[in-house]
């Protein structure tokens, strides 16, 4: 389903976050949304989610105002992997996937719930864990299991807020690379990230964000010495490798 | 690993849990058998028997039907409401020191109790004729308990109902009603000093049958309610928003869950006194043993919580007999050293395994 956002404002209290937002996001996109801290990112993923209400304008999916959605209804189209978890929930990995079938069981769940849980750890290579606790599990492992558990709501909207943060290289490429496999599958991932470079290898359609306002968005071509340079007041220098450019910090004015 | 495997797997894990709530409960059980024969006035369980087909003697009809039994039912329907009010504000408020007293309510108890014994002590009569002095205590204890619960839910839906402010919130109230306790015992005379300090220990030999009517009338539902809103507890424990993401309305959940779980505490503390640890310690026993899903932990939180007092209640009858200890001096004995073994054991584990 297609998500468009039409002239977003949201503040907390009197202080306004987000201003004058819009934009439109394709079934399947992927979109890396990028900024400095404080820009507004996770906020604009909680408005698209309905976790915030936006107090001007409108979040319409397939045409339709979020707000005619009922929360279950919303929360079995749209999955929202938060940003590191503050703390680990001291339960099996298996119990904490299944929570993300909370939309479709009432009280027990059913065999196909238990099914799709345990197809979804297989798929995220989770089985072999699937019984300790996640709290004993590596960052990496555990962010895995934060995805599965929102795959789990079968959602056709994936929205993410930092999902390589705190992990290793290796990792963050794991889970770029899941991410982009689920966009093929036709789900549309929307990710807050801060490795531009990361952002730029993965995603096909980019929004920049700077204090509260959509600075630019498009594709990939978007990322350019410029851009960066005004979007996060450094000087970056660019470096091209194998047809690909590379942004990163300028040495002379950096060290 | 094939999925259908790990579906199996997963099953017999359920199954696991389901089993251990099956053998707390064979244990409640025999324990409460146990519990109704032993004791100063010599019963067998030949007299149970008897008792029960109408065809007993009037002496050990009297010890079984108005001593025993709803010192034994008392003892499990308190255990179970203070060990399920913990298990749920442990969830709802994402921090293990949450206890059914989070909310300052057994200080409020305390207090509520020693204003009616320093103020109604024998005025009591005059303003409320259809109340026994008892009931006078009782009913004062869990009023000001509701009046703390009341404030700290509405500081709650002023300030958002964020675990840390309901936390602090509590500690602030439980302090000031702390104050409160210690003024009014200053300016208390000997005797009514000596009711304040026996009615804060927590002491099942005040059981009849009316209040463990009262009991599980009220609990049941909230038992019912818990057990309903076990998804949602679940979600919440990942944080609000990914609570709201899935639907749940964090502050609504959180706000009624408290309610529920103070008031079976307050109704409990204000029949019995103050019983500390089980609430506290039992979900953590419980955690360990079957992991941290609500579904599951509740209930058998609940149960082990029953299990847990009537044992404790029926050392406190036994192990001086025929003096009979109160059991809230017991549960802490046990209860204090117990939490310290698991704090040790679970070092290095993460402190919410």
């Amino acid at each position: 389903m297609n998500i468009e956002l039409r002239n977003i404002e949201f503040a907390y209290d009197k202080t306004p976050v987000l201003q004058n937002i819009n934009g439109r996001i394709e079934p399947g996109q992927f979109v890396a949304l990028v900024g400095p801290n404080g820009s507004g990112k996770s906020t604009l993923i909680k408005c698209i989610n309905g976790i915030l209400r936006v107090q001007k304008g409108e979040v319409l999916l397939d045409g339709n105002n979020l707000e005619t959605y009922g929360s279950n209804r919303l929360s079995q189209k749209m999955a929202y992997v938060p940003q590191t978890e503050q703390k680990a929930v001291p339960m099996s990995v298996f119990d904490a996937v299944l929570i993300g079938r909370k939309p479709y069981i009432r009280f027990k769940p059913a065999k196909r719930d238990m099914e799709i849980t345990a197809d979804i750890l297989e798929r995220l290579n989770l089985a072999s864990v699937a019984m300790r606790d996640v709290n004993k599990l590596s960052g990496g492992q555990q962010q895995r299991v934060f995805i599965a558990r929102a795959l789990a709501q079968e959602p056709e909207i994936l929205l993410l807020d930092e999902p390589t943060a705190n992990l290793d290289l290796k990792y963050q490429v794991d889970v770029l690379k899941l991410l982009g496999s689920l966009t093929r599958q036709g789900i549309t991932v929307v990710m807050a990230m801060h490795d531009i470079n990361l952002a730029a290898m993965y995603s096909r359609q980019v929004m920049m964000m700077k204090e509260g306002q959509l600075f630019a968005s498009g594709g990939k071509e978007i990322f350019t010495a410029e851009n960066v340079e005004k979007l996060y007041d450094v000087h970056v220098e660019t470096i091209h490798k194998n047809g690909t450019v590379y942004i990163v910090p300028d040495r002379i004015h950096s060290i | 690993m094939k999925s259908t495997e790990l579906v199996q797997d997963y099953s017999r894990y359920r199954s696991r849990r389901i089993l251990f709530i099956l053998l707390v409960f064979l244990g409640i059980i025999i324990v409460g058998m146990y519990a109704v024969v032993v004791g100063a006035a010599g019963i067998s369980f030949g007299d149970i028997f008897r008792v029960f087909t109408g065809t007993g003697d009037p002496v050990s009809e009297q010890i079984i039907l108005n001593i025993r039994l709803p010192r034994v039912l008392a003892a499990l329907l308190a255990g179970l409401a203070l060990s399920a009010s913990g298990t749920v504000m442990q969830s709802l408020l994402r921090n293990p020191l949450a206890s059914p007293f989070t909310l300052g309510i057994s200080g409020a108890a305390a207090f509520g109790a020693s204003f009616a014994i320093v103020f109604f002590g024998s005025a009591g009569f005059v303003l409320f004729p259809w109340l026994s002095d008892q009931y006078l205590v009782m009913f004062s204890a869990f009023a000001w308990s509701m009046v703390s619960t009341g404030f700290i839910l509405a500081i709650a839906r002023y300030r958002g109902a964020t675990p840390e402010v309901m936390i602090l919130a509590g500690i602030a109230i439980g302090s000031l009603f702390g104050a409160g306790v210690s003024a009014l015992q200053y300016v208390a005379t000997d005797v009514e000093l000596a009711a304040i300090v026996f009615w804060m220990f927590g002491d099942l030999g005040r059981a009849a049958w009316d209040d463990v009517l009262v009991l599980s009338l009220l609990l049941f539902p909230i038992l019912i309610y818990f057990s309903l809103k076990a998804w949602s507890y679940k979600a919440l424990q990942s944080g609000d928003e990914f609570a709201r993401s899935l639907g749940v309305n964090a502050f609504r959940v959180r706000l009624t869950g408290m309610l529920a779980a103070s008031l079976a505490t307050a109704v409990v503390v204000s029949f019995y006194g103050i019983i500390a640890f089980v609430g506290l310690v039992v979900p953590h026993i419980v955690r360990r043993c079957i992991g941290g899903d609500d579904s599951f932990l509740i209930p058998a939180s609940a149960l082990f919580g029953a299990l847990f007092l009537l044992l404790s209640d029926t050392v406190a009858r036994t192990l001086f007999s025929p003096v009979i200890l109160p059991v809230g001096i017991l549960t802490s004995f046990i209860g204090a050293p117990l939490f310290l073994f698991l704090l040790l054991k679970g070092m290095g584990r993460g402190y919410w395994s």
